[in-house]
């Protein structure tokens, strides 16, 4: 079955569960006043529901393999060269990514995102060291300016247990 | 209109105002030209530095002169190699990539800049004189017409996806409307959809929708293929010389980017077109119009073939924001952007805007040449030093793009959490690219979401029920031309797939 057909499906799933929450559990909360208008907070959401479940299958039933001999572009996404390309370095990233979201507020900003910027930089096969390091810790040090003081969002630059 | 343009002028020509121009032509220039970063995640990063500034016209000139940079910075990286930043600009590397190779580098660009300089101008025209009509005819419009042409708008952002794509992209529209249902709802204050996770109290936040859509699978697609990342070495940025045309060149790309211009606005105009449709066609229709051995040249460094796109891409910039100020319907993913922010920024684009807050509406306008302006006269010269920016490796590159898409959605919240909502969209996001499902409308489905449901809702309660569909002629008229515009591709998709079975009967 092909990935658009799999992904309809899940998006039928997740229409069963949004429309099983609007159709049954979303109105024994509503005032009893409010049951008289017209129009409930559920109703909207049993409308797309509905639709959610027509487009669904419609998709899920007519949906064509995509035409043979296209000339594949460079650097094009297509997904039966997955096998080529460098999945785990992008699960890797992504794994990093919520690394930094844990230890962004326990590390702080400037300990955190040094870590990410370098990290992500080994994982992608940068080896110089001396330079990536000067450059991450710039980098993150003048961001962190930026944003604190220019434009006054708080961000925490150190470990919790220096400030 | 006069008033109009004076008001904008007072407004907009400040000397800080000004520096807003410049930096934001100057960041999307640079961050435009990175593969990767296109004008809708430069716009969502730069959104709380907009909101940082509190002052909506600043906001506002400051985004839209980073939206042009990034367009120009697009086009520069189609050109130097053949690597477009955005969608966009695809078109601009047909024959901007050839001239390149031919050592005309500098030609291609000031011609890309010429062009593009003028299809703004001409398109900010254009709006300066529609946008104000269109205001008056929507000021007669109700909650019930509003719903009406929201739905208008979302079906023709489907039908506009392509052949064979209408289902897909009506399931991404309404899978945006469902995201953009969670949390508590301005109907009532009942939370919808919050599982009883206090973090979708009050729904997604669209920046980090944004960033999951766009950026984040972009980045994570430059891990996994590295060709997309065509960084260049020292020597190709280097050699950046002769930026001068002649006068005969000047004299025939001239009514090319007069038809452009005009074309690409219209095109703009229409929701879910955009400059990507706008400047494909542009390159089609300038090449079918060429004769003999202009024809011949085009796709081998002809020069109306690089100014075509680049004046339809930009016209049609300029003629997306027509519907976002008139009636507050964003029409492409980065005027949604442009939405979510002005809402931010307690600014509500629609037919009010001109009248209630006519500063913000003629700055804008007046921001547009400005930031033309600007690209023309302060980036083209510095070209040869900005892209130097290409030759940044790509191990660099990629972990400061992500860190930018994560920075993007963790300071408009200042919540961790939405970091990890961001990486879990994003996952789900490069399984949909992966699957050929358009994202943009997604994203203007969650952001018209709300609007749509409120409208939905008013019109509901003035006329108890569903009576409103009956009782006005032009919401009726309106829904049946949604109906028409999803129906009628889908229709024609399937005509053609019987046909080439050859089991096509009654024609």
């Amino acid at each position: 079955m092909a990935l658009d057909r799999w992904i309809a499906l899940a998006f039928i799933a997740l229409c069963c569960v949004y429309g099983f929450a609007a159709f049954f559990t979303m109105d024994d909360q509503l005032p009893p006043i409010l049951q008289r208008n017209p129009v409930w907070p559920s109703t909207f959401p049993k409308i797309l529901t509905v639709l959610g479940l027509i487009v669904g299958f419609i998709v899920l039933f007519t949906s064509n393999p995509p035409a043979e001999g296209d000339p594949a572009k460079d650097g094009a996404i297509d997904l039966s060269r997955l096998g080529d390309y460098h999945v785990g370095q992008a699960l890797a990233l992504l794994a990093l990514m919520v690394a930094y979201a844990l230890t962004l507020r326990p590390l702080g900003f400037v300990g955190s995102t040094v870590g990410f910027l370098v990290i992500g930089a080994v994982i992608l096969g940068e080896r110089r060291f001396h330079i990536l390091i000067p450059v991450t810790v710039i980098a993150a040090g003048s961001i962190w300016y930026l944003v604190q003081e220019v434009l006054g969002i708080f961000l925490r630059p150190w470990p919790f247990m220096f400030m | 209109m006069l008033e109009g343009i004076l008001i904008g002028l007072s407004a907009a020509v400040t000397p800080f105002n000004l520096i807003m121009v410049v930096m934001g032509c100057v960041i999307g220039t640079l961050i435009g030209m990175l593969p990767g970063l296109g004008p809708m995640s430069i716009i969502a990063i730069m959104i709380p530095v907009a909101i940082g500034i509190g002052d909506p016209t600043a906001a506002l000139i400051l985004l839209s002169g980073v939206y042009y940079g990034a367009i120009f910075g697009g086009s520069t990286s189609s050109i130097l190699l053949n690597a477009p930043g955005v969608a966009g600009t695809v078109a601009t590397s047909f024959d901007g990539y050839p001239m390149a190779r031919k050592g005309q580098a500098g030609k291609a660009l000031t011609i890309a800049a010429i062009a593009s300089f003028a299809g703004g101008t001409i398109g900010a025209i254009l709006l300066m004189i529609f946008a104000p009509a269109l205001s008056s005819v929507a000021l007669l419009f109700h909650s019930a017409e509003y719903f009406a042409l929201m739905v208008v708008g979302l079906s023709a952002i489907a039908a506009f996806a392509g052949t064979g794509q209408v289902a897909k992209a009506l399931m991404m529209t309404i899978l945006g409307l469902m995201l953009g249902t969670v949390g508590e709802g301005t109907l009532s204050n009942t939370p919808r959809f919050t599982f009883g996770m206090m973090d979708l109290q009050s729904g997604f936040s669209f920046i980090t929708l944004a960033m999951a859509m766009f950026a984040l699978p972009e980045g994570l697609f430059l891990v996994m293929n590295p060709a997309r990342a065509a960084t260049g070495s020292d020597d190709d940025s280097g050699k950046i010389t002769g930026m001068r045309i002649t006068r005969q060149e000047a004299r025939s790309i001239a009514p090319v980017i007069g038809r452009q211009s005009l074309q690409g606005f219209f095109i703009g105009v229409l929701p879910g077109a955009g400059a990507t449709i706008a400047s494909f066609l542009g390159y089609a229709v300038e090449r079918n119009i060429a004769k003999g051995a202009e024809q011949e040249e085009f796709g081998k460094g002809s020069i109306k073939g690089l100014a075509a796109p680049e004046t339809a891409n930009n016209a049609a910039c300029t003629g997306s924001f027509v519907p976002l100020l008139t009636l507050g319907i964003p029409g492409s993913g980065t005027t949604a952007i442009l939405l979510g922010a002005l809402l931010a920024l307690n600014v509500t684009p629609g037919p009010r805007l001109m009248t209630d807050t006519p500063e913000v509406f003629w700055a804008i306008i007046i921001s547009m040449y400005l930031g033309n302006l600007v690209l023309l006269i302060l980036n083209l010269p510095l070209i040869p030093y900005i892209a130097k920016i290409l030759t940044i490796p790509r191990t660099f590159l990629i972990p400061f793009i992500l860190f930018f898409t994560l920075m993007g959605s963790y300071l408009g919240q200042n919540n961790s959490t939405e970091l990890l909502i961001l990486v879990g969209f994003g996952v789900v996001a490069t399984i949909l690219r992966f699957a050929d499902f358009p994202l943009a409308p997604l994203l203007i489905g969650f952001i018209l979401g709300t609007m749509l449901e409120n409208n939905f809702a008013r019109a509901m309660q003035l006329y108890r029920g569903f009576d409103f569909v009956l009782e006005r002629p032009m919401t009726l008229a309106l829904l049946v031309l949604a109906l028409i515009l999803v129906v009628l591709p889908s229709y024609r998709g399937y005509r053609a797939r019987k046909r080439a079975e050859g089991v096509a009967d009654g024609d």
